[in-house]
């Protein structure tokens, strides 16, 4: 039950993400499509926050290290209730808190400024460790993107994790996700610069290695479950995953890395994400009123 | 008062601060014994951390902390502090993280270990960024004071220390103030504006320069950002001849932030003093005097700028 819920969500959320880079007409459609059953699934399923008290000092954080895919962290903050979904068109746009990459100081729900890549899990010890000093018992989820694991300060933090606040203030309040959906700007990652053996490579740093599909929410949470008993030190999560999952146009194709959809692709996207065929979408449309006025929304602005 | 090195007090300050001030934590990068926090490590173990030699980590941790509450002081020295720019843009700066950066072994009066140990950029680097202060205390009881200021300061800071023994050069009453500076000597001829390690040679040179008829006006710049500008109008529209003085590149540190804010503000004429090209082995002494950063050398290129 909680699975269909969180997948309903995630189906929602994959639409603001079209939505949203359609209208600011660039970004980076792939890598937010392959991390947002994670994020999904963090947020609706397993954080404590409130997006009323965004400073609570006990709200568990997430820090999306791989910043660019930083639309599929608005979607999700913005159905947690962090602002209104009708800012999400606003996402690139001249005065706009969401900045093409997280701005901490611009937008309350995010933890860290990211999107420089391979400085995410750095902050994240230190908000582990923080927590942990200040005697809390939130917790601390940073999300990786397979090519930013390329960064050398990413290893820097992967061999101080382990061993970081031992023995009082070990670091078992840090989960971290590697979101591995193979493919960065350039190309696949293995023909860029092969990060494999993964598994290997983090557990001989130290770290309890876990290997997930990264779009099956049974598994995350599960997952994320295993994580949680885990004491004595943080938990590293290899989630598989598909790059732009669920618009077949998109998935696996390297061009949709950082490539925003025009309004008519979009509308082809959204489609295809809630499952709808071409015959039964005007159909479908008229018994979804929130899909039709994004739909009309996208088809105005291709006419611009 | 003795003469002391700015890093010997920083650790003495963080000893006596971190009795009264359970968030203050310090973050190493393998040179505790160099930056002068062990004491603080061996008084409490549980606050102090040595992420070993991963400078980048370490910051970006100190960030993390910062978020968190603690006041972490992220130390090394300024070289290798200023080689992880990116991380003090992103991760520091733009996040606004309360982290107090700490370079020491500023200069070419490290002396023998040579160029690739001397932070002489480390100031052109971080004054770039916005939201990050700079202070660069000249003494002991400016450095503890400066410290104990950084604890209280919301926001990022960078602290420029020596691994050099510093004379004393403020008054016993001194107050360090953020974003003020100090007049130590006043004069009309020339302004010479001088911040940590050669600021006592800057004293020295005014000294010299008087049987020559030259009146020299000497300020205590402990903050580079931001700049005092009130005493630096001031004092430049009284002499009308400003004279920088530091150890650190020539290009962008203190003489550069001065030129840019004296050229939107008072253009006056400027001569900035500071290291050319990259540093070298050798006795601190002979380096500064190498330089022109020495009494004389000083003395000289005051007479020289007011063709005297």
């Amino acid at each position: 039950m909680a699975e269909v819920r969180l997948e309903s969500i995630a189906r929602e959320c994959r639409v603001q993400i079209l939505r949203m880079l359609a209208h600011a007409g660039s970004g980076h459609p792939g890598g937010s499509l392959s991390v947002i059953d994670i994020l999904t699934t963090l947020f609706f399923g397993r954080l404590r926050y409130d997006a009323k008290r965004p400073d609570w000092p006990d709200r568990d954080r997430v820090v999306l290290s791989k910043g660019h895919a930083v639309p599929a962290l608005y979607a999700v903050l913005a159905k947690a209730g962090y602002f209104p979904e009708k800012s999400l068109i606003t996402l690139r746009k001249l005065g706009s808190p969401l900045q093409g990459h997280p701005d901490r100081t611009m937008l309350p729900g995010i933890e860290a400024a990211t999107g420089s890549l391979g400085q995410g899990l750095s902050i994240s010890l230190g908000l582990s460790l923080g927590l942990k000093l200040a005697g809390s018992s939130a917790r601390v989820y940073c999300v990786l993107g397979d090519g930013e694991t390329q960064e050398g300060q990413v290893w820097e933090a992967a061999m101080a994790a382990p061993k970081l606040g031992q023995p009082d203030h070990a670091l078992d309040n840090l989960v971290v996700i590697l979101d591995y959906n193979k493919i960065q700007l350039d190309n696949f990652v293995k023909k860029v610069l092969d990060i494999e053996p993964v598994t290997a490579k983090w557990q001989s740093f130290g770290w309890p290695v876990l290997e997930i599909d990264g779009h099956d929410i049974a598994q995350i949470t599960k997952a994320l479950d295993q994580a949680e008993a885990t004491t004595g030190g943080p938990t590293f999560i290899v989630a598989h995953t598909v790059k732009g999952k669920g618009v077949s146009f998109m998935e696996n194709d390297p061009e949709w890395h950082g490539k925003a959809p025009k309004p008519a692709e979009a509308i082809k996207a959204i489609r295809e994400v809630l499952g709808i065929t071409e015959g039964a979408w005007e159909e479908y449309l008229k018994t979804d009123s929130s899909t039709r006025a994004i739909v009309d929304e996208l088809a105005a602005l291709e006419k611009k | 008062m003795p003469a002391k090195a700015s890093r010997a007090a920083f650790g003495e300050a963080l000893l006596d601060l971190g009795a009264r001030d359970e968030r203050i934590v310090t973050l190493d990068a393998d040179l505790s014994k160099s930056t002068m926090t062990g004491n603080f490590a061996k008084k409490y173990p549980a606050r102090a951390f040595n992420l070993g030699i991963a400078e980048s980590n370490m910051i970006g941790v100190g960030a993390g902390l910062a978020l968190t509450g603690r006041i972490p002081f992220a130390c090394s020295f300024a070289c290798f502090i200023a080689g992880r720019f990116e991380t003090i843009r992103i991760s520091v700066a733009y996040t606004n993280a309360n982290l107090k950066i700490v370079g020491t072994h500023s200069g070419i009066a490290i002396g023998e270990d040579g160029y690739s140990q001397m932070g002489l950029e480390d100031v052109a680097c971080i004054r770039s960024l916005p939201n990050i202060g700079i202070i660069q205390p000249a003494d002991e009881i400016e450095t503890k004071q400066a410290i104990a200021y950084a604890v209280e300061h919301q926001g990022p800071l960078y602290l420029r220390l020596t691994r050099q023994s510093l004379e004393p050069v403020c008054p016993p009453d001194y107050r360090f103030q953020y974003g003020r500076w100090l007049v130590l000597r006043k004069g009309h001829d020339v302004t010479l504006i001088g911040s940590g390690g050669p600021l006592f040679n800057c004293l020295e040179a005014a000294k010299r320069l008087e049987p020559d008829g030259i009146s020299a006006e000497v300020i205590n710049a402990a903050c580079i950002k931001p700049l005092d500008e009130e005493l630096l109008v001031q004092s430049a529209g009284k002499t009308g001849h400003v004279v920088t003085v530091e150890d650190h590149t020539v290009s962008g540190g203190l003489g550069g932030a001065v030129a840019e804010r004296l050229g939107d503000l008072l253009p006056t004429p400027i001569k900035r003093l500071g290291v050319h090209g990259f540093g070298e082995s050798g006795d601190q002494k002979g380096l500064y005097a190498k330089h022109g950063l020495d009494p004389a050398g000083i003395a000289a290129s005051v007479k020289k700028f007011l063709h005297r």
